[in-house]
């Protein structure tokens, strides 16, 4: 393995922990909040113990959250160093702005955590209100970073120095509104499938206290609408893309020529070498039809693009496909919920749509997973799109599997460690429906 | 870009200095709550780490964030600087780093795992020896970068890249390409007598912070007795390394030597320094723990301020100066900006984080509760 390649590795590993947590971090304050919302309405206990129960799990998640963001701040550094000399003053601003969502999430994550009975009833519920808003927050403003390494504005470059920077301008790019809005939806649909997932299986196992009831419907309550919206969501971020990074949209479709009434590939692997991608189900004029609301428009293929600026085809046009599948998997699913809900039919009681729900609880990150690999690694060979390549912004020290191989070794432990707390939590949850008198 | 910085560009490297100061008063206390952990002893060995958990828990995720301010805040302003420094302190940084992680998961997995005393211990014992550990990695990487020695191989690599770049391969390169080592670059950077001797001081200094806070936190005498007698001996520690080891080193370390002994401000500034720790210790010993709270802040704020001052206006010694680091002007202004609105919203918060958490002593009658259970089940 060589340094460049352990560099890219330790990055996406380090990111790709990273953003589980924080779509926890972002998502379950929000169910936190409904469930208490409803106990200060009904004064009914249930959904105290759920919220309570709720915070315990998520306050395992944050801190193993900030833990591994702490990572990500120093790690910029410690494998790019050239690529933030270049791009700090640029994109520091949304960084900056985060910084000051994460002490806001923090403090209140505090106050909410270890609040109950300090506070008033009413304080403490604000509390959680201030975690949901800052933890979208923190959201919205890397997501804008990450946005400018795709389509990157507000400077000029003379002699390989930034010139003329606009940091506003760099904050407001193309790529910034599609991928905020659908990450937002991708935390909320995955935290709420997550949740309704867990607690589905639950039930089917017999736990028919109406604690696990409320926490299916909660959570649906935010990850189903969420889950309906991505596709759209995701069709405007695929318009972006064909506009801005043509070869990173071949690259997600397989498309290796150029091609008028282009159609869509479902499933199927590229063969670079070949130049074609095979054993995919094609549909006619879909893929024109898609990315520029034409069925007959033209979609550029990669041989538009010299080879050493292609991205690893096979890898972006799978991790695409598998996007695409579980999206619409989650939002046929919600669309069946809300279709019961609409009908006025317990979803609770439908052993079928539990079982589709019990399914689904890794799906939503298993897409989000899947969706930053087309981000990231359709965008290389660049770092800044057409600006910087990847290879020149590797930090000089030798060695790098060294510091990859602890990491790794970390995050594995982490998630081990994670995953058992988190089951001793579940084992703990109220069992029979007896138990509720 | 050259020349003197403007006044702008030094307030923001005045609010980093700040940022890095609360994280040192504040995370720093996280840390040497830690200490004590890890040093609990007697018959109230139990009762001491229940109060430590519960002083540290609700704060310890927004003091962390300090430090991602400073990180943030040095990549936007002066980003030269951050390049530079995670370049060549690769290691400590990443040693840093894993104690933080472990630090930090280590914390809160004790406070939701298995209450029995195996699991208890297990991960009460990594929280703890990573606190002792972490600090002083940061005041390696601290010494690392007041004494130049960062600097200095940072001088050694760019000097290999400019020539790779120029594509000389002339004998003056040769030279450079061989003295350019990993160790010289990558270890020489950090392992210096110096910088293990600010790392050692940075520990004593927030065992010290800490004891004095506990003291101040304790519901009951015995345990505020305790804390007295360990914030005293951390504060004779921390005395005898910030006197020994300038002294020590002056003649090798040139800041030491030159600017910060060698200075027109340096004796009267020493001499204040030295009344207001004279001040914490005794306030300590004479038992007013409010003025002893406030006496050792003020004296770790002193020390802060005289390194600052020492390097000034060298933001990584020997040659980067703040004005030569600074990014451009657009982004300053900025950054000012954010910084205004950010503080809008952070000093209320923070003033409330710390009312209903350290505003009022907890009642004797919750602790005792409280320690029963080992400070558990009030969190509901
Ligand atoms: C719950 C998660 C989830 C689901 C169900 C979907 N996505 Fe997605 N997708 C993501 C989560 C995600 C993401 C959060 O991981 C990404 C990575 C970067 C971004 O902005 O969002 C992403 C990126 C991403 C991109 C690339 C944007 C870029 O490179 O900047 C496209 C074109 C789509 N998505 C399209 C879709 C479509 C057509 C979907 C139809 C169902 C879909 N996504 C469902
Ligand atoms: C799309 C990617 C990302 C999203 C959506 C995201 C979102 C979040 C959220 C919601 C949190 C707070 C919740 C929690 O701690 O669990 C968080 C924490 C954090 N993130 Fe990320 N993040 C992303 C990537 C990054 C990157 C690239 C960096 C660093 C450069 C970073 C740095 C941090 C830091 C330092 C924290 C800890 C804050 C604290 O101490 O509370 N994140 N992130
Ligand atoms: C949290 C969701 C994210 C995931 C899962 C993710 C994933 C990845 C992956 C897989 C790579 C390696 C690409 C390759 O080398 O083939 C990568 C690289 C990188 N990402 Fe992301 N990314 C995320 C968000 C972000 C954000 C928010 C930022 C910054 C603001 C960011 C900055 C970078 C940088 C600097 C690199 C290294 C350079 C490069 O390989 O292009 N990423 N990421």
């Amino acid at each position: 393995m060589s340094d460049l390649l352990a560099a890219r590795a330790q990055m996406a590993l380090s990111l790709g922990f990273h953003i589980i947590f924080a779509i926890v971090g972002i998502g379950m304050p929000v169910l936190m909040v409904i469930a208490e919302r409803r106990f200060l309405r009904t004064g009914d206990p249930v959904f105290l113990d759920l919220t309570k129960r709720w915070a315990k799990g998520t306050a395992i998640l944050f801190a193993v959250g900030a833990v591994s963001g702490t990572i990500l701040s120093f790690e910029l550094g410690l494998l790019w160093p050239g690529f933030m000399e270049f791009a700090g003053p640029i994109i520091g601003m949304p960084f900056s702005l985060e910084g000051f969502a994460f002490f806001t999430e923090a403090i209140f994550l505090g106050i909410y955590l270890y609040g109950w009975g300090r506070i008033s009833p009413r304080a403490h519920w604000w509390s959680g209100v201030m975690v949901a808003v800052s933890g979208a927050a923190s959201a919205v403003f890397v997501v804008i970073a990450n946005a400018w390494m795709n389509t990157p504005r507000g400077f000029r470059i003379e002699n390989g120095v930034a010139m003329d920077v606009d940091p506003l301008a760099a904050m407001m790019t193309p790529a910034a509104f599609p991928q905020v809005l659908h990450m937002m939806l991708a935390a909320y649909a995955a935290t709420g499938f997550a949740v309704a997932g867990i607690h589905a299986y639950l039930i089917l196992r017999g736990r028919t206290h109406p604690f696990h009831r409320h926490a299916v419907h909660i959570a649906l309550m935010v990850g189903a609408p969420a889950a309906l919206l991505q596709p759209i969501s995701g069709d405007i971020s695929a318009r972006y893309v064909a506009k801005w990074q043509p070869a990173k949209l071949a690259a997600m479709e397989g498309q290796f020529r150029t091609e008028r009434g282009a159609p869509l590939r479902l499933g199927g692997l590229p063969d670079e070498e070949a130049m074609t991608t095979r054993w995919a189900i094609e549909i006619p004029k879909a893929l024109s039809l898609l990315a520029f609301h034409d069925p007959n428009a033209t979609v550029a293929g990669l041989e538009e693009f010299p080879r050493e600026n292609w991205p690893p085809v096979a890898v972006t046009h799978i991790a695409f496909q598998v996007m695409v599948a579980l999206g619409t998997y989650l939002a046929a699913v919600s669309a069946w919920a809300v279709l019961m809900a609409l009908r006025r039919r317990p979803i609770v009681a439908n052993r079928a749509l539990l079982r589709a729900l019990a399914v689904a609880t890794p799906f939503g990150f298993i897409a989000t997973e899947a969706g930053w690999v087309v981000t990231e690694v359709g965008r290389q060979p660049w770092i800044i799109y057409e600006v910087a390549r990847t290879a020149d912004a590797v930090t000089p020290m030798p060695g790098l599997q060294f510091p990859f191989a602890i990491f790794t070794a970390m995050y594995i432990g982490l998630s081990v460690i994670v995953i058992l707390l988190l089951r001793r939590q579940l084992a703990e949850s109220p069992r029979e429906e007896a138990a509720a008198a | 870009m050259s020349g003197d910085a403007g006044l702008l560009t030094l307030a923001l490297a005045g609010v980093l200095l700040a940022a890095l100061l609360a994280y040192v008063l504040l995370g720093g206390a996280d840390y040497g709550g830690g200490v004590w952990d890890l040093f609990a002893t007697g018959e109230r060995k139990e009762r001491q780490r229940a109060l430590i958990a519960d002083a540290i828990g609700p704060v310890w995720e927004a003091n962390h964030v300090w430090l991602i301010l400073v990180v943030v805040l040095l990549f936007t302003v002066f980003p030269p600087a951050f390049a530079r420094l995670t370049t060549v302190l690769h290691l400590p940084l990443l040693l840093m780093l894993i104690g933080i992680v472990l630090r930090g998961t280590a914390f809160t997995f004790r406070t939701y795992d298995d209450r029995r005393s195996g699991a208890q211990r297990r991960w009460g014992l990594v929280f703890a020896i990573a606190s002792v550990f972490t600090p002083i990695m940061l005041g390696i990487c601290v010494g690392a970068i007041a004494s130049g020695a960062a600097g200095e191989s940072w001088g050694i690599l760019a000097r290999v890249q400019a020539c790779a770049q120029a594509g000389d391969t002339g004998p003056e390169c040769e030279g450079a390409r061989q003295a350019a080592t990993f160790g010289a670059v990558y270890v020489q950077s950090w392992l210096t007598p110096f910088a293990l001797g600010i790392g050692v001081l940075a520990l004593a200094m927030f065992a010290f912070l800490a004891g004095v806070y506990l003291a101040v936190e304790s519901p009951d005498a015995a345990l505020r007795e305790d804390f007295r007698l360990r914030a005293l001996v951390a504060a004779g520690a921390t005395a005898a390394i910030a006197v020994l080891l300038p002294l020590a080193s002056a003649g090798r370390v040139p800041i030491v030597g030159e600017r910060l002994l060698g200075a027109w401000w340096s004796k009267p500034a020493l001499f204040v320094t030295a009344a207001v720790a004279a001040t914490a210790a005794s306030a300590l010993w004479r038992r007013r723990y409010r003025l002893a709270r406030w006496a050792s802040a003020g004296m770790v704020t002193l020390l802060l301020a005289g390194w600052a001052a020492a390097q000034f206006p060298l933001l990584v010694p020997p040659d980067l100066t703040i004005a030569l680091a600074a990014a451009p002007q657009a982004t300053q202004r900025l950054v000012a900006w954010v910084l205004g609105l950010g503080a809008f919203v952070l000093v209320p918060s923070m003033v409330y984080l710390f009312r209903v958490f350290k505003g009022r002593p907890p009642a004797f009658a919750r602790m005792e509760a409280r320690t029963t259970v080992r400070g558990r089940d009030h969190r509901g």
